[in-house]
């Protein structure tokens, strides 16, 4: 975006807000609140990998190991909540006196279970991000690496059938920190949950851009290496980034496990893990409300065309790549703001938008 | 010696498989900072090939020699075809060739999908190729030998050719100072095209040696690209030795750690492998020097 005062994106947010809290659970219906509830939490994620790459240049592939680990111990929980004293059903399937694996045995408590979406994702991300930013690996090699990592955990969950459902996942969830799940008011409770927490996150990297942290993450994304000569080390500059966009992408799925009652292996893997890279791309990685809309309108994409029309859905989301990065690398955004200030250019600097010069070298 | 040599030789097959979708990568991306993500579905491509030449002249012992430089020629022609379209336009963003060709990669995927059917087909092995061999005292299947020794091929052609032609020299100059070389008078954009041409050939050609081994169907590239790709960083970028001994180490590595563990459990030791190795040699196995600013 062009230079907006910084109060003007906070009037975006409060509308956004309003409309998403205020009007929509008055005029959907339940089924299209709970669709809306699964954009959101798709959002949240958008959000972080705007943060990461649209920001700091950090192309993240393996979203889904980190939306997997909110969403897993989430559900976790509810499937414990569920079968109450006893052993979740599937496992009791292959083996009726089958005890409980023993990292189960902590998601019975709910206070474990929060603390567990908020603190395993920054221990994760923050073991790789140092692992990997201290040897300076970016570029294409954190995207390959990242996915590999989205794979071989989708492989890994899809083969410990007995602790974690295998293909088949956690679903049949009764119960969400006590309340039925199955009555409306409570499922309109969570959507409210899924989009205050999307309204949070953009607040809090609405406040991130504009700190002076905001100013050395776009610094170190189009000059790592003056940044490292003024003194700041890059590496620390992007892990703050990365675990931060691990922290969201965790907190969307575990509101994606309560709002659409089942998570699998498919949701987390590298197909999932790039469907939520396309919303960003789709609409502007750099930019504040591009990764939200851009999410939202894949989702919407997905869960009305991807039904209907399986086989040529897949075909629009390869073909929306190919466009948008060839002819609109910094999204939809970056066009709207291209054309409004076409509209009132009177001779000012015409708009560099947030063009991020892609520095970085697939050599490097 | 029952729990080491046969996963080394089922290892070394399955090395040479991954260095034959390695290879064309190493080329793309080491030599063009490409990163081609549709290279699983050319190798796809070629291995469909193989059946559809199995369909017109029988599974004779002459389809697979057939085939090979049949999914050479198409797979190549489609990566020419991918240059000419897309990549050409976006060789200074080299993170924006790898989200589009995502994109292709998606395209491509559903068409075998619809092309072919969901379950994939079969490429029969020949008679020649279905016996095994006895190595200390220990049963390797014929396809195994035969994978590595195609593997063996390829490599040497790929080298000799970039060492001793003339073409070779004017890839290797492109790579080291593109501006020079044109300087020069050698034709960049031709020498481009022609590198994507074999790199996307190679993908082919490690097609139709993973359908005598696996399956042969829509989803198969997605599963090579990613153990490929390791195998080019670990390797060191456009390093062809270090991607030779790369893919052999992650093959052995694969087949030791399923052979005592799980095949699921293997990808990921074999992913937390490569991460530890880059914390060693960041730049890979063998690197260029460069007095360049990472």
């Amino acid at each position: 975006m062009t230079k907006l005062k910084p109060w003007l994106s906070l009037i975006g947010i409060a509308v956004f807000a309003v409309l998403l809290l205020g009007v929509a659970p008055l005029v959907l219906t339940d089924h299209w609140l709970s669709n809306l509830g699964k954009y959101c939490c798709w959002a949240i994620v958008a959000v972080g990998i705007g943060l990461a790459w649209g920001r700091g240049g950090m192309l993240v592939m393996g979203q889904g190991v980190f939306f997997a680990l909110g969403a897993y111990s989430m559900a976790m929980h509810l499937t414990l909540e569920t079968a109450g004293d006893g052993v979740p059903g599937f496992m009791v399937l292959y083996d009726p006196l089958a005890p409980l694996p023993a990292f189960w045995e902590p998601f019975r408590s709910a206070a474990f279970t929060l603390l567990a979406i908020v603190v395993l994702p920054v221990i994760v991300a923050g073991l790789l991000g140092y692992a990997l930013f201290k040897r300076r690996v970016k570029g294409a090699y954190l995207a390959i690496l990242t996915q590999a990592l989205a794979v071989a955990l989708a492989t890994l969950i899809s083969s410990t059938i007995r602790e974690t459902g295998g293909d088949t996942g956690l679903s049949d969830f009764k119960y969400f920190f006590g309340f039925v799940l199955r009555d409306p008011a409570n499922r309109q409770m969570v959507y409210l949950i899924a989009a205050a927490l999307l309204v949070v996150c953009l607040l809090v990297v609405w406040q991130l851009y504009r700190s002076r942290f905001g100013e050395l993450l776009v610094a170190t994304r189009d000059a790592e290496e003056r940044v490292r000569f003024l003194g700041y080390d890059p590496a620390n500059i992007k892990l703050v980034a990365f675990v931060g966009s691990a922290l969201m992408a965790s907190i969307g799925g575990a509101m994606f496990v309560p709002i659409v009652g089942i998570i699998t292996p498919a949701e987390i893997g590298a197909a999932a893990s790039i469907l939520m890279i396309a919303g960003v791309a789709f609409g502007g990685r750099a930019s504040l409300f591009g990764p939200v809309l851009g999410a939202m309108a894949v989702g919407w994409g997905q869960s009305s065309l991807g039904s209907t029309w399986p086989d040529g859905w897949t075909y629009i989301i390869g073909l929306l790549f190919i466009v948008v990065i060839l002819f609109l690398p910094q999204g939809l955004s970056s066009a709207l703001a291209r054309l409004t200030s076409a509209i009132r250019s009177t001779g000012e600097r015409p708009a560099a938008a947030t063009a991020a010069p892609e520095l970085e070298e697939a050599k490097s | 010696m029952d729990a080491l040599i046969p996963p080394l030789l089922n290892g070394s097959a399955q090395g040479a498989l991954l260095l034959l979708a390695a290879l064309g990568l190493s080329l793309t991306f080491g030599q063009m900072g490409v990163i081609n993500m549709a290279h699983g579905e050319f190798l796809m491509i070629g291995a469909f090939t193989a059946y559809l030449v199995q369909q017109a002249i029988g599974s004779g012992d002459l389809s697979i020699p057939v085939a090979l430089p049949v999914a050479f020629i198409v797979a190549g022609l489609l990566g020419l075809l991918l240059e000419a379209s897309l990549i050409q336009w976006m060789y200074r963003r080299p993170l924006d060739t790898l989200l589009v060709t995502v994109g292709v990669s998606l395209i491509l995927r559903q068409a075998a999908l619809q092309l072919f059917p969901a379950q994939g087909v079969p490429v029969k092995t020949p008679d020649w190729l279905d016996g095994q061999v006895n190595i200390l005292g220990y049963h390797w299947p014929m396809r195994q030998l035969f994978t590595v020794l195609l593997a063996i091929a390829c490599v040497a052609a790929l080298a000799a050719w970039l060492k001793y032609t003339s073409f070779g020299r004017r890839i290797r100059a492109t790579v080291q100072n593109r501006d020079l070389a044109e300087t020069a008078g050698i034709p960049t954009r031709t020498v481009d095209r022609l590198t994507f041409f074999v790199g996307s050939g190679l993908a082919g050609v490690a097609g139709v040696a993973a359908s005598l081994i696996g399956g042969t169907n829509s989803q198969m590239g997605t599963q090579y690209i990613i153990p490929a790709f390791l195998v080019v960083v670990a390797g060191g970028i456009g390093q062809l030795k270090g991607t030779v001994i790369a893919a052999w180490v992650v093959g052995v590595a694969l087949s030791c750690f399923a052979y005592w563990t799980t095949g699921s459990l293997a990808q990921v030791l074999a992913f937390i492998l490569v991460i530890v190795f880059l914390q060693l040699r960041p730049q890979g196995l063998f690197t260029v020097r460069s007095r360049s600013l990472v």
